[in-house]
């Protein structure tokens, strides 16, 4: 606990809860997500954890009916504040399923700052194999940059996705399960990658498989439903304490493999 | 029962084939005594004269399916981005059932609309021998009825893009509307091409609307002012106005060219339609 305490907190909730029209689906949660760290989410399927990671970019937004109390900070301003453009800016996603644009390779990855103002050719094509180095995928594209994302297999897919992601410089990125469609080796990659990456971003990854959360992460949060199917977080901690001395007897049920 | 399927899915192709070879059979005497190459290059139909050249009416069909087109396509791309990306269901509710009403309209009701509304409008521009019937009053007409074709199949091929697009557009910062113009309409790309090359189709095989606003004289299309654009306001008649105006009459070799006509009508939307089948496919695999 002792570094905990010493850590910059990114982004935090303070009694955040979400409701699908009168459906809770998370109920008032407190989390700090640390600056410079890996944050796993763990817990079973419908916990809330996609959803609360899907809060910290306001992705929620696009469904309709949704009503949120309580609030979320990025660098201690509340995020239902900014303008979302912005907001989106700084806390990037990577989602669960690769999606690259049917683009290039080149322009999947300047999609981001084209939009936001870069036009200069010269600049973009700086950018753009600046991010594919981060994202560990230069060395396999870089002589294939003109060709479809759609070409590339999985893994390079969601490398391509996260080079997207942080070329328009994010402070966050969130992972929505993002190596739950690809195969070990790929995994491995992407696992190697985000370690590479928390030097420079603070990263939340929501995941199924323990393991990987075991591997990657600095800190986990475990998350459980309550007896009315809404989400609550049981603790966060350091990820070795939460593995192996975890406070709430839930969270050792859930990793011991009792239940999940 | 698979004997039964199988005929009544070859009796399609059958059908193409026999219209085909039935059409060109009437027409080769046309083709034999006037030439092919003169019917398509000359742009005098003069029957009595045993002249019968279509190129004026190739000119005529072109030109209004191009101005067709070029109102059609706009309106019927909005309208499909409004409903698929942006309008409430109660709105979509009261536009898409409106859409599949326009489509059921009879095509002479259309005619009917653009001679009492679109035909005096157009009139009141001032240009020498502006009648109101021509080009543009057939374009617009035409607009409206390849709309809901276009729109329909554009809509479909919106709705069919990937959700994850939209997600990972949105999730760089994207607004609604750069998520809709730089990738869901790109990627819908393929589907809109095929719906306007459809309407395409649909517009240059139009007849009757066409022979109530056209004018339907045989004129080559030209410019009356020094604006270019005022061919628009020029008199013309269509491949298929030919056919309709004069096949009641018509004996030997002006029937014959009559049925030329027809076949000339069915290449090129065969033309069409294979190059819609082709640019899908171009951009299904780019």
């Amino acid at each position: 606990m002792e570094t905990e305490r010493t850590e910059n907190t990114r982004m935090m909730t303070e009694n955040f809860s979400l409701f699908y029209g009168s459906f809770k689906a998370l109920n008032n949660i407190t989390i700090k997500i640390p600056a410079n760290r890996i944050t796993a989410f763990i817990g079973p399927s419908g916990c809330g954890k996609s959803t609360l990671l899907r809060s910290f970019n306001r992705m929620n937004d696009l469904i309709p009916g949704v009503i949120t109390t309580g609030a979320v900070f990025l660098d201690g301003g509340d995020v239902a504040r900014e303008d979302v453009v912005q907001l989106r800016k700084k806390v990037g996603m990577v989602f669960q399923r690769p999606n690259p644009f049917p683009k290039s390779i080149f322009d999947n990855v300047a999609y981001g700052p084209r939009l936001h103002g870069t036009k200069n050719r010269s600049d973009l094509a700086v950018l753009v194999e600046k991010s594919l180095k981060r994202a560990a995928l230069w060395e396999e594209v870089r002589d294939d940059l003109h060709k479809s994302g759609m070409s590339l297999s999985g893994g390079q897919q969601q490398r391509l996705c996260i080079a997207r992601a942080i070329a328009i410089e994010p402070e966050v990125i969130l992972m929505d399960e993002p190596a739950s469609a690809l195969d070990p080796v790929a995994t491995l990659k992407i696992e190697e990658l985000m370690n590479e990456l928390k030097k420079n971003y603070t990263i939340a990854i929501v995941t199924h498989n323990m393991q990987q959360a075991g591997r990657v992460s600095d800190y986990t949060a475990f998350m459980l439903t309550d007896e009315k199917r809404a989400g609550n977080l049981i603790e966060i901690g350091p990820t070795k304490q939460i593995f192996t001395t975890p406070s709430d007897s839930r969270t050792e049920d859930y990793i011991s493999g009792r239940f999940g | 029962m698979k004997t039964i399927l199988m005929i009544s899915a070859l009796a399609s192709v059958l059908i193409v084939l026999l219209i085909f070879l039935f059409t060109t059979k009437e027409a080769m005497p046309a083709f034999r005594e006037i030439g092919v190459w003169k019917m398509l290059s000359d742009t005098t139909w003069r029957p009595g004269n045993n002249q019968f050249g279509i190129l004026a009416m190739i000119a005529g069909s072109g030109l209004v399916t191009l101005g067709a087109v070029v109102i059609g396509v706009p309106l019927a791309l909005g309208t499909a981005v409004f409903l698929s990306e942006i309008a409430p269901g109660w709105i979509a509710g009261i536009v898409r059932p409106s859409i599949e009403l326009l489509a059921g309209i009879p095509s002479v009701v259309y005619g009917l609309f653009g001679m009492v509304v679109l035909v005096p409008l157009v009139r009141t521009i001032p240009a020498p021998g502006n009648a109101g019937y021509g080009l543009l009053s057939a374009s617009i007409v035409l607009a409206v009825m390849v709309l809901p074709t276009i729109a329909n199949i554009s809509e479909f091929a919106i709705r069919s893009v990937p959700g994850g697009y939209k997600e990972g557009s949105l999730a760089l910062g994207a607004t609604k509307w750069e998520t809709i113009s730089r990738v869901i309409i790109p990627a819908a790309k393929p589907g809109i091409v095929g719906a306007v090359v459809l309407g395409l189709g649909r517009a240059l095989g139009e007849t009757i609307a066409m022979i109530m606003v056209i004018g339907n004289s045989v004129i080559l299309p030209a410019a009356v002012t020094n604006n270019p654009l005022s061919i628009f306001l020029s008199r013309a008649r269509t491949l298929t106005g030919n056919i309709a105006v004069e096949i009641s009459y018509a004996t030997g070799i002006h029937e014959s060219a009559l049925f030329a006509t027809g076949v000339v009508l069915f290449i090129l939307i065969m033309i069409v339609n294979s190059s819609a089948r082709f640019l899908m496919k171009m951009g299904a695999n780019s």
